[in-house]
């Protein structure tokens, strides 16, 4: 059954239940617009789970995707608006500003964390991303089955872990 | 302690004692961490991840973390132990669904469970029953010290704690309180809710968490930021601005259904619940879960008094397929499933 929106003549979108102070049922059927004026928000109906890549659509959709790359783990910033995963630690820093852009949108305009830190020196971002760095090479090596180089770089990815 | 040996009891965060737990059943604190000098799960080669079990495995099952605790190696676990531990909420829905080396440590009361190789290296959780969330937090900070004096966390100087998906960067955090809304569904006000949930930066999922469908009025409310603010400021704001307003509407639509012309009807619904649950012989989990909840609400108005809220808690979980088929010891077929479900439930309620 369609409905008229209760207060103009336009199609009704949005039905409500309501109590009224009485204790009785109020069926409310509304416009978008007189929703609106009635102080009720109506957003997308989107499932929950595409939360972030309404983020990622909403920062992108001006402008074309940014063509950023990781030097470290390889992905782009494409690769990440299509799978909603990063790939590495250091991508937080490659995909820079789009990134913090989306960030505020997803965590209420916030880009700063403010809550605990860790007690111990490992929070030291240069040498982690020396290790992911290091990481990444010794796959490449495996791949083309350098296995000397692929042991000197075992050995210094475990010097550096032991620091 | 066997997995098996889950099946048949409840579970110490459904216990129930207190007033509040009418509507809100249990608290969840999750912290998501990842190790420094590594790729992100996804990118991660098939022996990275390898490594990151074993490696994580070691530092976690131990009784310094966890207590007394066992330890599930998923990759090599069976279908029905992988079902039993998503019915139980200690492993998630996309971990039990992945194909990569992961695993569980779950402490023997199953009040914490540590994923491992989820969506991030590490997903640690702590369950209590009711409204427990300082207690629960205390106790996940302790757990993360702990780890963090053996383990280096991928932590950044402006983004904190980085995390595969950056709707969890920063805090890591994600608190989750699970709601019984029967009300609010009965008078169809549950949209409402469910919008200014959305106003107000918190999101409503299903039973099960992220992508899972709400069943039998349970939802779980938890908040969607996690970064920009403290962990202390994250607690204190949901459990003193956000969860008693839910909980409030929900005891104010009670109260109007309880006192409505239409008292008879819902009186009706609820006793025709019961005769269902005390009668049939064969009965589906989600007509089960639908029932269940109307007979909760039956306790919680006052009009069902011979039903103690436990036994309702205990049904949810234990009349779950894969708790079923654990007792069974084998798979068992959904018709056969129904029926052993029907008889337990009338042997919980004194039907025999």
């Amino acid at each position: 059954m369609k409905h008229k929106c209760d207060r103009c003549d336009k199609p009704a979108t949005v039905h409500l239940t309501d109590i009224s102070e009485a204790g009785e049922k109020v069926v409310k059927h509304l416009c978008a617009d007189c929703a609106a004026g009635e102080g009720i928000e109506i957003k997308a109906n989107v499932p929950i789970g595409q939360l972030l890549e309404d983020f990622i659509q909403s920062a992108t959709s001006i402008e074309p995707v940014p063509s950023l790359t990781c030097d470290v783990c390889g992905m782009t910033f494409a690769e990440f608006h299509h799978e909603g995963r990063l790939g590495c630690p250091h991508d937080y820093d490659a995909f820079g500003e789009p990134l913090a852009a989306m960030l505020a949108g997803t965590h209420e305009g916030a880009t700063e964390h403010l809550g605990k830190v860790p007690h111990r020196a490992g929070g030291d971002q240069q040498k982690q991303t020396a290790i992911l760095r290091l990481r990444a090479e010794l796959k490449q090596v495996i791949g083309a089955e350098d296995y000397e180089r692929a042991a000197v770089l075992r050995d210094q990815i475990h010097e550096l872990e032991e620091l | 302690m066997k997995l098996a040996d889950l099946a048949q009891r409840t579970a110490e965060w459904l216990r129930t004692d207190e007033e509040a737990q009418s509507v809100a059943i249990s608290s969840r604190v999750r912290l998501a961490r990842n190790l420094a000098g590594m790729p992100f799960l996804a990118r991660c080669t098939e022996s990275q991840q390898a490594e990151l079990e074993q490696r994580l495995r070691d530092h976690i099952a131990s009784p310094e973390i966890l207590g007394d605790s066992f330890y599930v190696d998923l990759a090599a676990a069976g279908d029905l132990d992988l079902e039993l531990l998503v019915e139980r909420h200690l492993i998630s829905r996309h971990h039990a669904d992945a194909d990569c080396p992961r695993g569980v440590a779950v402490s023997n009361d199953e009040t914490v469970a540590i994923m491992i190789n989820e969506e991030d290296h590490v997903r640690m959780q702590v369950l209590r029953s009711g409204v427990r969330l300082n207690e629960a937090m205390e106790q996940i900070n302790r757990i993360d010290d702990l780890l963090e004096q053996q383990l280096d966390w991928a932590f950044h100087g402006q983004y904190g704690y980085l995390t595969a998906c950056p709707t969890n960067v920063g805090t890591g955090l994600r608190i989750s309180v699970m709601l019984h809304l029967p009300a609010l569904r009965l008078t169809g006000e549950f949209q409402k809710a469910f919008q200014a949930a959305r106003d107000m930066h918190q999101v409503f999922r299903g039973l099960y968490g992220e992508g899972t469908e709400a069943s039998g009025d349970f939802f779980q409310l938890s908040n969607q930021t996690t970064l920009g603010k403290t962990e202390a400021q994250i607690v204190s704001e949901f459990t003193q601005q956000i969860l008693p307003g839910f909980i409030q509407y929900e005891l104010r639509a009670r109260e109007v259904l309880a006192h409505s012309p239409e008292r008879a009807g819902l009186e009706d619904k609820i006793f025709r619940a019961v005769a269902m649950l005390q009668s049939a012989r064969r009965i589906g989990s989600v007509e089960m879960m639908d029932h269940l909840s109307l007979v909760r609400l039956g306790v919680n108005l006052g009009q069902i008094t011979n039903i103690p809220l436990e036994t309702i808690n205990e049904l949810f979980l234990l009349a779950q397929p894969a708790h079923l088929q654990q007792v069974a010891g084998h798979q068992i077929p959904s018709k056969q499933r129904a029926e052993m479900r029907a008889t337990l439930i009338r042997d919980r309620l004194g039907m025999g």
